[in-house]
């Protein structure tokens, strides 16, 4: 029963929650004592994030990690430069829209700005809010892997885009509404949080294996990275810009 | 439960919406420019099956659990009863909300050190240098660098400082780093940041810094809500790029692969 691969899934997902479920016991035992409301309902919310991380993580590897890696190595080796940067593009926009962490932090977002009176305290203003959010991510994770992809055929020093970025954070910062900025911070984060980064190493790997002189353990890492970057350099475009 | 079940279903319409983009991507890429057939679509279609059914049930429960539990540790860790102060008091001292960084810094270092991505970058790191960094010194140094990196952004919250000054003196503190750290190392120090953000923390921590800013007096959630993933993914490159170094000066020699 336990080499079933759904049940293994199942534990899993419960040992991602476990420190988080631990640490908090210990304070509400040792140090909060009081009581917890709405236990059922928190149980209950346990479990489904247990279940939907099981589905959807499952779901991943039998369906977009296999052919996202094979078709990452393909590309790679293929050689055609324009197909292989709009695959990196389109596979860079495509995860960060599925990213359910992204989905469920911008919507807080736009709730957060409309108690700030910075939207219109409707459901219409709040969702456009938050798409607008995700669609800017998402275009920015696009291109991030696209210059990440750039740099590995290249062999730039992985620091150089990293630096660039700092520079045009630092720049940028004091011209963006304050409001922005701090979502704009975190976005990178919250977009490189499940599908963005392993389908993004395996392109990274595959392209430092099949380019000769580049070494799959160095060269391969440091896309991830600057798509943690890019997103708080385009929101706060963003912020400007509406 | 009828509308509980309208709910889903719309619920699962708009997730569909949100991995069609993905889905287009891997599946025109193949049959337009690759020109093969998917193998096994079956297995295929059922997988995004399970992944569109997984979001929904993930974001349900991000709602019921994950979103209140955050909310309640920050609040429930800064009434003044807790805190044994004045509620009337608008001006609490800094340095009475040490069970909040206690908090913020045990929830960072437990997860990081359970995170499952983590422990195939550090293994991978083990590799790179030869043994010199240890697979498990290297996931102790990212866990202190999460742990650190949320009890400041906590800090920096209560405080109500300016985010920028703490990222931006970050960025300099890893640009110096770089330059003289092991070369080896640099990509997997960056990517050591991002990594250890999963789907499980992101909500949990943001909920946390919201609750925090709305519940400590003075502060504002739209102004100092956001930024304590933004200390998550910068602190562990800190913390990596120092770890890396550290072990190259026990070592005396430099971190280059052994065959």
């Amino acid at each position: 029963m336990f080499n079933n691969p759904f049940i293994k899934q199942l534990f899993g997902s419960f040992l991602d929650l476990a420190p988080i479920l631990a640490v908090v016991l210990v304070f509400q035992v040792l140090i909060i004592r009081q009581p917890i409301p709405d236990v059922g309902s928190l149980i209950a919310g346990i479990l489904f994030v247990i279940l939907g991380l099981t589905l959807f993580v499952q779901g991943l590897e039998q369906s977009l990690f296999p052919i996202g890696e094979s078709m990452a190595y393909a590309f790679a080796r293929k050689g055609s430069l324009f197909w292989l940067l709009a695959f990196a593009f389109c596979l860079g926009f495509g995860a960060a829209i599925a990213e359910p962490a992204l989905i469920a932090v911008a919507e807080k977002a736009a709730n957060i700005a409309a108690n700030g009176n910075l939207i219109e305290q409707t459901d219409a203003a709040k969702a456009s809010y938050a798409l607008g959010l995700r669609i800017t991510v998402a275009l920015s994770i696009g291109l991030a892997i696209l210059i990440g992809v750039l740099r590995v055929i290249r062999g730039w020093p992985v620091h150089y885009p990293v630096f660039f970025g700092y520079v045009c954070i630092a720049i940028m910062t004091p011209f963006a509404p304050v409001e922005i900025i701090g979502i704009a911070y975190d976005a990178g984060g919250i977009a490189t949080s499940s599908i963005t980064v392993p389908l993004v190493t395996a392109l990274g790997v595959g392209l430092a294996t099949s380019i000769k002189g580049r070494n799959p353990m160095t060269d391969g890492f440091g896309l991830v990275v600057f798509a943690s970057l890019m997103p708080t350099i385009f929101l706060m475009a963003y912020g400007m810009a509406i | 439960m009828i509308d509980w079940l309208i709910r889903f279903a719309l619920k699962l319409v708009e997730t569909c919406r949100d991995i069609l983009p993905i889905a287009a991507t891997i599946i025109g890429f193949q049959l337009l420019v690759i020109r093969k057939p998917l193998a096994y679509p079956g297995k295929i279609i059922i997988g995004f099956f399970y992944v569109l059914l997984g979001i929904v049930f993930f974001l349900e429960g991000l709602d019921l659990a994950l979103f209140p539990l955050g909310n309640l540790m920050a609040s429930q860790l800064t009434t003044p009863e807790f805190l044994g102060v004045n509620p009337l008091d608008q001006t609490v001292s800094w340095q009475s909300y040490f069970w909040v960084y206690i908090f913020a810094a045990s929830i960072g270092f437990s997860t990081a050190l359970a995170e499952p991505a983590l422990l195939a970058v550090a293994l991978r790191a083990e590799q790179i240098s030869g043994g010199t960094i240890r697979a498990w010194g290297l996931r102790i140094s990212v866990a202190i660098g999460v742990g650190l990196g949320l009890a400041l952004g906590t800090f920096r919250i209560v405080t109500g400082s300016e985010l920028y000054l703490y990222i931006i003196g970050g960025y300099i503190l890893v640009m110096i780093q770089t330059r003289f750290a092991p070369k080896l190392i640099i990509g997997l120090a960056y990517d050591s940041g991002a990594v250890t953000t999963s789907m499980v923390t992101v909500p949990l921590v943001t909920a946390l810094g919201l609750g925090l800013a709305s519940t400590v007096p003075g502060r504002n959630p739209l102004l100092d809500g956001f930024g304590l993933i933004a200390f998550a993914c910068l602190f562990p490159i800190i913390a990596v790029l120092g770890y890396a170094q550290i072990a190259q000066w026990r070592s005396k020699g430099s971190l280059s692969p052994k065959p």
